[in-house]
């Protein structure tokens, strides 16, 4: 099995990702496709080390995950305040711009 | 040269008059007039006194000077504040400050029913003392600081009653008119500057012989234009005549004593530079002719009493710019006539005033007649003027016109000839017209068409008239004898003591032949006005006439020439900048607007849309990036 294909399902991963957070109106949704994304980077960054032949890429893989989850702690914070606030979790009515 | 400290209390006293009894306002009301009177009669003490202590001196050290303080001073030009009184500045510092005090005396009785006649005494203080700046400056510099005060006084007097709309846009059109001139001056001293570094009388009279002769005409033809609008000659001519809208006493002192004749000054003192230039001294000449008959044929057929005059002020000061076209020899002449005419048309313009004091300020001679045996004083007096004026011997004018038209005649050649018919013919439109004058005035059906009686004019009135009229019997005669007036003017007009170019009529036949056309006129007069008159002016009356009635059509001309094509320009220009500059500036503001519109759009508050664009932009940076590598 070619090592590309990891770098082909990096890729898919991340466009599924990218395409959900365009196209899905629930924020735990589009949190989820954002961690997809972040995934599918790691994925990339292992593969590409393993195809170099060193560790930067695994480090680099690990510190993502530290953000991710970083991430994760805010982002859910702030996803659950507005709920509170707003009584809906759709990204759209986050809206107060006018049109 | 002799230095004095009087020369600066001739200006500084009827200035500091001024100011006080503007600033001072209503509580100056009660004494203001008599101040301000007191003020002009002082300056006209200091005047006698200085001109008897010049009498005393050798001819060498006739001219005072005083240095008042260094106004200019950058690099090597100095231009100092600085007076000058010579023979020259003497002459019309007694006639500025003489008719002066009598025209202050007069206005206290004419303008008494005014209830600004405070503010009217700081207007003409300020006139006296601008008027004495501009002949006292020894430089150009400072004859301009005058020459701008006189204009502004004259625009003050003129717009004095402001509240009629017709009368303060006379004021403008004065004033506008003489803004042309004062163009004029300034241009003429910036040559001066540039051709000789200096702009002082005397560093150009010692220079004039190492300038060019362009320089010289350029700096004469600018002078001239200066003169011509100050003077009210061709073609700045058309102010004079609305300019008689001001109190009458101010006709009388501005617009035909001294303002007026600013012009003959300046072309006077000037000599030195019309001498070198034959060019500006022929349109001299031309412009004097023009004027004379163009302001001697419009008085032909006005019926304002006032307009009448202004219209003969012009003709007259017509008589002396052309003097002064004539050379050395002229100047003097111009002089003479100047100062005969300051009594004469002052004596007039104020006995035109006593009319219409006793007629209810009614200026329309077709409503006036038989006024002479209510007011025989004023009657008296003014038919002194009008002897004087149309050249009857023994009064002042025959002596100084007499004088102007002989050197007319000795011009030379064609020339002599040409100017000297038109001045006669000009003498016998002026004895035509003041005959006109005095008969409609004085003598014949009376046409009021009220029952009040005009009456006379109180004494406070009457007495200064009588002092002028004085002056216009007698003034010719004493400046003549033994040509006494051009030998006290010769160090300064005519150093060479230059004769007449050729002798081509003897002087008894000029006179002659003067006295046998002003009787022509007289005639003709007498004979046209002589029977029972209307009180409304004919209406079918040939084209001439009605181009005179009209002002031979001079503010027609201006208006089409100037005013017509000025407004197009403005409005063009107006045009231009409201399309083409207003238009790219709000160009450039609508742009940022619509750029600012369609961008706002981008901002939804949407995080989607947010991300898509994101997204956009990376891939849009992936691609770039990649197609430039590779």
């Amino acid at each position: 099995m070619s090592i590309a294909n990891y770098l082909y399902l990096s890729a898919i991963l991340f466009t599924i990702g990218a395409v959900g957070v365009v196209v899905r109106r629930n924020a735990i949704v589009v949190f989820m496709c954002i961690e997809l994304m972040l995934n599918a980077a790691n994925l990339a960054f292992v593969t590409f080390a393993r195809i170099n032949g060193n560790l930067e890429g695994q480090v680099v893989a690990f510190f993502t995950m530290v953000v991710a989850a970083c991430e994760v702690v805010v982002g859910l914070a702030i996803i659950v305040t507005i709920y509170r606030s707003r009584r809906s979790a759709s990204v759209d009515d986050a809206s107060l711009l006018k049109r | 040269m002799t230095t004095s400290n009087n020369l600066v209390w001739l200006i500084a006293l009827p200035l500091l008059s001024s100011g006080l009894l503007l600033l001072l306002g209503k509580r100056a009301d009660k004494w203001g007039h008599l101040l301000a009177t007191t003020v002009s009669a002082s300056a006209f003490a200091i005047g006698a006194v200085e001109f008897f202590a010049m009498q005393g001196r050798d001819v060498l050290d006739r001219p005072v000077t005083q240095k008042i303080f260094t106004w200019i001073s950058v690099g090597n030009f100095n231009v100092d504040a600085s007076l000058l009184l010579d023979q020259l500045s003497i002459c019309f510092v007694l006639l500025i400050t003489g008719v002066g005090t009598l025209i202050h005396i007069y206005s206290i009785s004419y303008m008494s029913h005014d209830h600004e006649r405070r503010r009217f005494f700081a207007y003409l203080n300020l006139f006296i003392a601008a008027m004495l700046l501009l002949v006292l400056g020894d430089s150009y510099l400072n004859l301009y600081v005058g020459w701008e005060g006189v204009g502004l006084a004259s625009y003050l007097l003129i717009g004095f009653w402001n509240q009629k709309p017709a009368y303060a846009t006379a004021a403008k059109k004065a004033f506008v008119a003489n803004r042309v001139g004062d163009i004029g001056l300034s241009l003429a001293i910036m040559i001066a500057f540039a051709t000789f570094g200096d702009v002082t009388f005397k560093g150009i009279e010692e220079h004039a012989d190492h300038a060019s002769s362009a320089a010289m005409t350029a700096i004469g033809l600018m002078l001239l234009l200066a003169a011509a609008g100050k003077s009210a000659q061709f073609p700045l001519q058309s102010w004079l005549g609305d300019a008689m809208a001001g109190p009458t006493p101010v006709s009388a002192l501005i617009h035909a004593a001294t303002m007026v004749t600013a012009g003959v000054y300046l072309i006077t003192r000037s000599n030195f530079i019309f001498d070198a230039a034959p060019t500006a001294q022929l349109m001299v000449v031309i412009v004097g002719v023009i004027t004379l008959l163009f302001g001697a044929i419009i008085g032909t057929a006005k019926d304002d009493i006032k307009k009448a005059l202004a219209a003969s002020t012009m003709s007259q000061i017509g008589y002396m710019i052309l003097a002064t076209g004539l050379g050395p020899i002229g100047y003097a002449f111009a002089i003479m006539h100047l100062l005969t005419h300051g009594f004469f048309k002052a004596s007039m313009f104020l006995g035109a005033g006593s009319v219409m004091h006793g007629m209810k300020d009614e200026v329309n001679m077709r409503k006036y007649g038989g006024i002479g045996k209510f007011m025989p004083i004023t009657f008296v007096t003014f038919g002194l003027g009008y002897l004087a004026i149309i050249g009857i011997p023994p009064f002042a004018g025959f002596y100084s016109k007499d004088k102007i038209i002989e050197t007319a005649f000795n011009a030379g050649g064609l020339k002599g000839i040409l100017l000297g018919g038109a001045t006669l013919l000009g003498a016998a439109i002026t004895a035509f017209y003041m005959s006109r004058v005095v008969i409609m005035t004085f003598s014949g059906n009376e046409r009021w068409g009220h029952k009040d009686e005009p009456h006379e004019s109180p004494a406070l009135m009457l007495i200064p008239i009588s002092i002028l009229s004085i002056g216009s019997i007698a003034s010719g005669f004493l400046f003549a004898r033994g040509d006494s007036l051009v030998n006290w003017l010769k160090p300064i007009v005519n150093p060479a003591g230059e004769q007449h170019l050729e002798e081509f009529l003897k002087p008894i036949v000029v006179s002659s032949m003067a006295v046998f056309a002003v009787l022509i006129g007289v005639s003709i007069a007498i004979a046209k006005y002589r029977g029972e008159l209307q009180s409304e002016a004919p209406a079918k009356v040939n084209a001439l006439t009605r181009a005179a009635r009209r002002d031979l059509f001079q503010d027609d001309f201006n208006e089409t020439v100037f005013m017509r094509p000025g407004q197009g320009l403005i409005k063009s220009l107006l045009n231009i900048d409201y399309i083409v500059i207003d238009g790219l500036v709000r160009t450039v503001g609508s742009f940022s607007v619509g750029a600012g519109q369609t961008l706002r759009k981008v901002q939804n508050g949407y995080v989607r849309s947010y991300a898509l664009m994101m997204i956009v932009g990376v891939l849009a940076l992936l691609v770039t990036v990649w197609l430039t590598t590779s």
